[in-house]
């Protein structure tokens, strides 16, 4: 389904333990869950010597945040959970990177 | 860093290989016995294993150890080990794991892989073991180094029992497990973390509004069980006067007799008990979840009743109902508060109308005098045995039938697949139960449909010389597959009956079980009580009828008010 308008998606915000496994924790959780994921950013956090990674997840899903963040904060390589906006977010301010003509 | 007895701390640097390693940590976690099947890939454990305190239990199929396992912990509450070797070792636990996932039970998978220079070259018996236990554990590895072994086995430990227990998985490639450190200190065990902290003032809030209630339900769930909090519930349950529903779960948390207990609420419940829970005005879920097969239609569930919802997992509360009241906490705890300085108070009116349900509308055990009816076997089952007994069953009819009518006593006597509803669960649980708890009785009733799934596991009983009495009631179908075929789809029956009918008292003795056949027998009541008395393994053949049926049943999907069958 198309997301009617991306900028009432909500951003959820994780710091997380950055091993191979952890991407698929969190995307895992989504799919059997059924929870619609529209986007997801992640790479490891400076200054942590490669133990955590900062993940932002895009999220269409406006009755249901409330209970997707229960249950991701529930997964024990997930340390922290904060619920965002979309405006200002990254996946706002990567929105050039995302169109279909887009030479980034 | 603690100490224990039978495995304490080198007096000066030693070196381990990771299996010896994972048997070492897995002895001072107070592990005695762990089931399993070996294989290339966990050879390196099974030479660490044969010389340890630990003994093993050869299973005859993986999934009858994950269940062996399962048995053991569901019974005693404490975290248990399996061993699976890679590949189809690992595919054959998961659904032992998955189970164990739906119904909190706290077991530890232990898997062997290929070794790590092949990940990801399609070896043989390689499989993404980790990729298929992520969705059905609480949480899981892949080791990379024996180092890494001596903080994830005591990690294992402490996810599986904290909070909601749960099952975890860990794969360890062999060569990791050939690995060779150097240990100068064994890491302490894994225990528990504490539960999440409350306000003593949250439970004075909740009394309040229980007190304010008119009509208030218990719903107790197996929260109780798990927390150990039985006894207090009952405590508070008496001195506050509200009756109480179990759900499949909770079942023996109150005595079967209690006078404020309705037995399981749902999709077999008594009709009283789902009338009760439409005329209720307050219900107090306490270690409950809400599953689909206790509240029916959840919209139509408890349509006048305000909610209070006392659960260790934040995700349950709200996630199907919301609660007007709710605390995030260990119900045994929360309940130790409340009943400090409780009052006794009483409401007549209510019970009275209760107590007119209970007349009106009561469990109708058909057949419940002839033993060849499925509750009149139970019924003789339960006459001949006392609370001592542990009581497992296979998933379908003679399940719910159990759940319905066997007089359960006492919390963990009642041991049986609810979330996931696995055929097959019953005979190795009876297994691991009696491996727990060798001076009970083990008893596992079970369906001709069920028990052919993990039937294999005769043998290990017979091996292991335990008493596992299987209760086999026969009727050669797929019976609840049967009864939802009659009432649902027009009594189109589609692929449920065996038209290669098993002679499974021929098929326990083959196994060196004892086979009882009370179809041919003289005087099939004495018969039944000698078989059950003794001591050893034991299959007892009861044929019942194709054509029973569980009652009452509210239709899948359906609210509990509308039940079928099973009127007085």
């Amino acid at each position: 389904m198309a997301i009617q308008n991306i900028r009432e998606c909500s951003v959820l915000r994780l710091t997380v333990n950055n091993h191979p496994g952890v991407m698929s924790q969190v995307c895992g959780l989504f799919s059997r869950r059924s929870y619609n994921l529209e986007g997801v950013m992640v790479r490891p956090i400076v200054d942590t010597d490669g133990k955590l990674s900062r993940m932002w997840l895009l999220l269409d899903e406006p009755d249901k945040v409330a209970q997707i963040m229960l249950q991701t904060e529930k997964l024990e390589d997930v340390l922290d959970i904060e619920r965002h906006t979309f405006n200002d977010s990254v996946f706002d301010k990567a929105s050039s990177f995302f169109r279909e003509e887009s030479d980034n | 860093m603690s100490d224990t007895a039978n495995s304490p701390q080198p007096e000066a640097p030693q070196t381990f290989s990771g299996a010896q390693i994972i048997i070492k940590l897995l002895e001072r976690q107070g592990i005695t016995q762990i089931a399993g099947v070996p294989g290339g890939a966990s050879l390196p454990m099974y030479d660490a294993i044969a010389g340890s305190s630990i003994k093993h239990i050869l299973a005859r199929h993986e999934q009858g150890a994950g269940f062996m396992m399962q048995g053991m912990a569901r019974v005693t509450g404490d975290a248990q080990v399996c061993f699976a070797s890679s590949g189809p070792g690992a595919t054959n636990l998961i659904t032992a794991v998955a189970d164990a996932q739906l119904d909190s039970i706290p077991l530890i998978a232990i898997t062997g892989q290929v070794p790590q220079h092949l990940i990801g070259t399609d070896a043989f018996q390689e499989i993404d073991t980790f990729g298929l236990m992520l969705p059905i554990t609480k949480h899981n590895w892949l080791v990379k180094s024996a180092e890494e072994l001596l903080t994830v086995i005591p990690e294992a430990f402490r996810i599986a029992l904290s909070g909601r227990p749960g099952p975890v998985s860990i794969d360890v490639p062999k060569d990791v497990q050939n690995e060779i450190i150097e240990i100068k200190e064994w890491p302490a065990i894994g225990v528990p973390s504490a539960a999440p902290k409350f306000d003593e003032k949250e439970v004075e809030a909740m009394l309040t509004q229980i007190r304010a209630a008119k009509k208030p339900v218990l719903m107790i769930g197996g929260g109780i069980v798990y927390s150990g909090a039985s006894e207090k519930l009952r405590e508070f349950a008496e001195k506050m006067d509200i009756p109480a529903v179990q759900t499949f779960m909770g079942l023996g948390v109150l005595p079967d007799d209690h006078y404020l207990s309705l037995g399981m609420l749902g999709m077999h419940g008594a009709r009283c008990t789902n009338y009760m829970l439409e005329e209720c005005d307050m219900l107090i879920g306490l270690g409950v979840r809400f599953d689909d097969r206790a509240t029916g239609k959840i919209s139509a569930f408890c349509p006048n009743a305000e909610i209070i919802h006392v659960d260790i997992d934040k995700s349950e509360i709200g996630k199907l109902k919301n609660p007007t009241l709710s605390i995030l906490a260990d119900v045994n705890e929360v309940l130790e508060i409340a009943n400090r300085n409780l009052e006794t108070m009483e409401r007549p009116a209510w019970r009275q109308r209760v107590d007119e349900l209970k007349a009106a509308h009561p469990l109708v055990l058909d057949g419940q005098d002839d033993l060849f009816r499925p509750y009149g076997a139970i019924k003789a089952v339960a006459d001949i045995l006392d609370d001592t007994a542990n009581i497992t069953t296979d998933v379908g009819q003679h399940q719910m039938w159990v759940a319905q009518a066997y007089p359960f006593n006492r919390p963990r006597q009642w041991v049986s697949s609810g979330g996931l509803g696995t055929m097959g669960f019953g005979l190795p649980a009876a297994i691991g139960m009696a491996l727990a708890q060798p001076e009970r009785k083990s008893i596992c009733f079970s369906g001709d449909g069920s028990l052919m799934m993990n039937i294999q596991e005769f043998a290990t009983a017979a091996e292991e010389g335990l008493d596992v009495k299987v209760i086999l009631l026969n009727n050669g179908h797929l019976g609840l597959v049967r009864q939802q075929q009659t009432l649902f789809y027009d009594d189109n029956l589609s692929a449920v009956k065996y038209q290669q009918r098993t002679n499974f008292t021929m098929a326990a003795e083959s196994m060196g079980v004892k086979g009882v056949d009370l179809a041919t027998s003289e005087n099939p009541l004495e018969d039944l009580r000698a078989a059950l008395l003794e001591t050893g393994p034991c299959l007892i053949n009861i044929p019942i009828a194709a054509s029973e049926m569980v009652y009452p049943m509210v239709a899948p999907g359906g609210a509990n008010a509308d039940m079928i069958g099973g009127e007085a």
